[in-house]
């Protein structure tokens, strides 16, 4: 529970023209999961404001990043709904970087990835709001010389239930300001709202910065100028950690607008790639037109340096060989060998998924100003604290003199966590003594990003006499993301076996055995929307189906078989070393094949399955656990002569537990399934001695409005809406694929074992 | 000396001809609510009108433009209430809304050529602008919309 302050009176808001609002925030009390740092700040820091002038408007702060998932509008409504706010009159502040200030949950240091913002924030902001809901109680209670039992909240105004009176919530701010919150073991009891009078949880909401978006008002990264800014393009690398041998830049500064080529040196070798600037040549000038054409004009020589012998050629054989070789035992139920020597039938299968890259429609770009104190950066990040700590290392700076300001982000999908191109605007920023904007053009990000992993996956299962699954195995390889911290790092670590790996949920399978390849870093890799889940719920999907037909079984029963209905899957009996839980404890998110189930049953219910289709056509499900969520997703394609497909119908049953915007989730959904489909028909990044092959969207398509589903249905199930929240961003893009590829082979007896699809089935 | 129309205001351009429309606007200009995406015409994030039909700001050049008008999202509609704009937001089509300045421009010029589309002319008509977030379904609803009451 967090305590609620009322800053209203506080020294720091002086000068902020706060002075004649109520100011509330909320200090973390231990208990809550805590970072070091909170738990040493012993003074902590009121770290979080929901503001209410004496016109009545209310802003609350978001400290949560924006890029799509709508959570600029989730945050406050939670808060909003316990305040009895009038939607209407709420403004949204949008907080910078400061985790001491603005992580109340004090669980994320605001980093916002992982689909987690809803499930962290929920409780704190219910309360932070039934405080300021409460303060302005008081406050009309000592107004009308009443008890406070004898007022009430509605609507943006406070009623006295003796005699009907009623003060809007303006009029209290001069009184409410001075109220003093008893702390500690005074602290009040705040009495929130019970679930059937929320009127804003729950409830669709559309997002607060529609108009915006709609009229070209919206900011993202580059849109931020500031005076004497200097924008700045880099030509970098195309191998990861080459090296500039030397450069020419005497054409390029003939560019009318160019005014400077100067050189980010390569990063130490002994230094890990992390989040920092990796080197390479900067052409820096007054407009973005000129940059670019002086960066076409560099005449640089790269040392491409050892990973030059990263070729996708050799290297996805390579990685193909280490999963047949397993490794690491990472889950063993059972004895998987004993019983595949004893099944009736035994089938075993390859799947193998290439590299991606992110692509959110705004390229990467930040703008810093490093010759002024504290240093101000702006930036399209996902995490403004890590961006301080990284461009604090690379100007030799403090952390607490970096300042980090977000703007809204054209997409995220886990590129914008990571803050390298802040760095190199903090390095040029410093260099050149200007602030400098850096702007990323599509070719930087798609040949100089962090990838998706490549991996390779080999599944292989024992079926009893009576086609029960009896004994399961998949052993994957990938280079891991720990790559960025230990370039020597040879296999995977706890996180990405968490990701849908270990947790595999067939239950009922009383052999189980999940091994773990080695596999060589070559390049950046990073995490992507849903990260390591995408492959692991196709490879899982595709070979439950590879075994029903092997069985002579229908799928969906022989699924909803192996994954049972209990209500917990203990990993830890199964020898499972510190499951990793989306970072939270399976006390409070347990584990749940009864959900998995239960969403595959839905889904399979809504979208008709069992009904005859015409020649061509295929319904085809999935079902998977991530973030948390239980997501089961039913595609119907029709596969045409000529190979070309179409998906008439999408139908995904998402549980998600407790939610807040149910529109919201509808979203996310939609475009999950358009985000698969990319994956699934065109996902595909490749390297040759080292380079990345594809450039720009004619050789790294993504789906368009003439290859999407444009049919997608939402199911939100309600069976466990009384649990906690799960993440919404990114479960409903790992069973798109699976599901696409098993209706595939319901329309066209066609498996397809790697991926991309294409835009054809060979069939 | 390039002149053009912006927005309905009279403009003079006196730098390299070849300067996309795009970063002549964003950078000259300050008309920020074009947006790049590819910079080769692929993705449509930059989609601006001249002389009422949508091209892509990135690879069209300022003095292609020259003596026409120039048409941005900030100049389709005073106060944003454009139909394909209302539309956009009855529909709550957008996700992190970068892509959406494009798209309305693209669906807008689709309508005045076509006031009436049908369903295979509204995917062909809005095919060249990308959405990473996925919002086709309900851009393809707003279109459809706004249709009805262009």
């Amino acid at each position: 529970m967090a305590a609620i302050v009322n800053l209203s009176r506080r020294d720091f808001l002086k000068g902020t023209g706060a002075a004649t609002a109520l100011v509330i925030g909320a200090n973390v009390l231990p208990g809550a999961l805590m970072r070091e740092a909170h738990a040493q700040a012993t003074e902590a820091q009121p770290n979080l404001f929901v503001k209410i002038a004496n016109d009545g408007k209310v802003t609350i702060t978001c400290s949560r990043v924006e890029m799509g998932q709508g959570v600029r509008t989730g945050i406050p409504m939670m808060l909003a709904d316990e305040l009895e706010a009038d939607w209407n009159r709420v403004a949204i502040w949008q907080a910078p970087g400061d985790a001491d200030k603005y992580d109340p949950a004090g669980k994320d240091g605001q980093n916002t990835d992982g689909s987690r913002s809803t499930r962290h924030h929920l409780d704190v902001m219910r309360e932070l709001g039934a405080g300021a809901r409460y303060t302005l109680e008081m406050a009309a209670a000592q107004k009308w010389g009443v008890n406070i039992q004898d007022v009430y909240a509605k609507h943006h105004r406070i009623y006295n239930s003796r005699n009907g009176q009623s003060f809007d919530y303006g009029e209290l701010v001069d009184v409410a300001a001075g109220i003093n919150i008893p702390a500690g073991e005074a602290a009040p009891k705040l009495r929130l709202k019970d679930k059937s009078q929320w009127k804003y949880i729950g409830k669709d909401m559309p997002v607060v910065d529609n108009y915006d978006m709609s009229t070209g008002g919206a900011n993202y990264g580059a849109d931020i100028s500031i005076p004497g800014m200097k924008i700045a393009v880099i030509a970098r690398s195309p191998v990861y950690r080459g090296k500039v041998r030397s450069f020419d830049a005497r054409e390029a500064l003939k560019v009318q607008g160019v005014e400077k080529v100067v050189e980010i040196p390569a990063l130490a070798d002994d230094k890990p790639a992390e989040f920092r600037a990796l080197g390479g040549i900067a052409v820096i000038g007054t407009n973005t037109w000129s940059v670019l054409e002086g960066r076409r004009k560099l005449k640089i020589s790269w040392d491409l340096g050892p990973n030059r012998v990263h070729s996708s050629r050799t290297y996805d054989n390579k990685l193909r060989k280490s999963a047949r070789k397993g490794g690491a035992v990472v889950r063993n139920r059972g004895d998987f060998d004993r019983a595949v020597k004893g099944a009736a039938k035994v089938v075993e299968k390859e799947y193998f998924v290439p590299y991606f890259i992110h692509t959110p429609m705004e390229p990467p770009a930040a703008i810093v100003d490093a010759n002024v104190r504290p240093v101000k950066v702006w930036a399209s990040t996902q995490s403004p604290n890590e961006c301080r700590q990284y461009v604090a290392e690379a100007l030799g700076v403090e952390k607490a003199d970096v300042e980090c300001w977000t703007t809204l982000l054209g997409g995220g999908f886990g590129r914008k966590s990571k803050p390298d191109f802040a760095c190199e605007a903090a390095i040029l920023s410093k260099m050149t003594g200007s602030p400098v904007r850096v702007q990323w053009t599509r070719e930087d990000e798609i040949q100089n990003g962090y990838y998706h992993t490549v991996s390779a996956h080999v599944m292989k299962a024992g079926l009893d006499s009576r086609g029960k699954v009896v004994a399961w195995k998949h052993s994957g390889s990938w280079p891991s993301i720990l790559g960025l911290w230990n370039p020597q790092q040879k296999t995977g670590f706890g996180i990405e076996y968490g990701l849908g790996m270990v947790d595999v949920g067939y239950d009922n399978v009383p052999n189980i055995r999940i091994e773990n390849g080695e596999a060589d870093i070559h390049i950046r890799v990073g995490w992507y929307r849903s990260v390591n889940n995408i492959q692991h719920a196709y490879a899982q999907n595709c070979f439950a189906y590879e075994l029903a037909a092997a069985a002579g079984r229908d799928p969906l029963e022989m699924l909803l078989e192996m994954i049972g209905d209990a209500d917990n899957m203990d990993l830890a009996k199964d020898g499972v070393k510190e499951y990793w839980n989306y970072g939270d404890p399976v006390e409070d998110w347990p584990v749940m094949p009864v959900r998995l189930s239960n969403v595959l049953k839905t889904v399979a219910q809504k979208a008709g399955y069992g009904k005859k289709l015409p020649k061509g056509h295929g319904l085809g499900l999935a079902v998977h656990r991530s973030f948390h969520s239980y997501v089961a997703t039913a595609v119907h394609v029709v596969v045409h002569d000529d190979g070309t497909f179409s998906i008439p119908q999408v139908d995904t049953a998402i549980d998600c537990g407790r939610y807040v915007n149910p529109e919201g989730i509808r979203k996310q959904i939609e475009g999950a399934a358009i985000y698969g489909n990319s994956i699934a028909r065109w996902g595909r990044i490749t390297t040759k001695r080292g380079a990345v092959e594809q450039s720009n969207f004619h050789d790294y398509p993504i789906t368009r409005i003439s290859d999407a589903p444009l049919n997608v249905r939402v199911h939100i199930v309600e069976d466990f809406v009384n649990l906690r929240p799960c993440g919404v961003g990114e479960p409903g893009v790992p069973p798109y694929t699976p599901a696409l590829i098993n209706a595939i082979y319901e329309a066209t007896g066609k498996r397809i074992y790697e991926l991309p699809i294409g835009d054809k089935i060979k069939v | 000396m390039i002149s053009l129309k912006v927005n309905g205001v009279s403009r003079q351009f006196n730098g390299d001809p070849k300067m996309p429309l795009l970063w002549y606007l964003r950078d000259e200009l300050g008309l920020t609510g074009s947006k790049f995406g590819c910079g080769t015409g692929l993705c449509g994030a930059c989609t601006v009108h001249v002389d009422g039909a949508a091209v892509r700001g990135c690879i069209t050049s300022v003095q292609m433009a020259a003596n026409k008008d120039v048409t941005t999202i900030e100049g389709l509609d005073p106060n944003g209430n454009h139909p394909v704009q209302r539309a956009w937001r009855e529909v709550n089509v957008p996700q992190c809304g970068y892509c959406q300045s494009g798209q309305i421009m693209s669906a807008a010029a689709l309508l005045r050529q076509n006031p009436d589309p049908s369903d295979k002319q509204i995917i062909d008509g809005m095919a060249g602008n990308i959405c990473r977030c996925g919002t086709y379904q309900r851009i393809f609803a707003a279109v459809r919309k706004a249709a009805e009451e262009v």
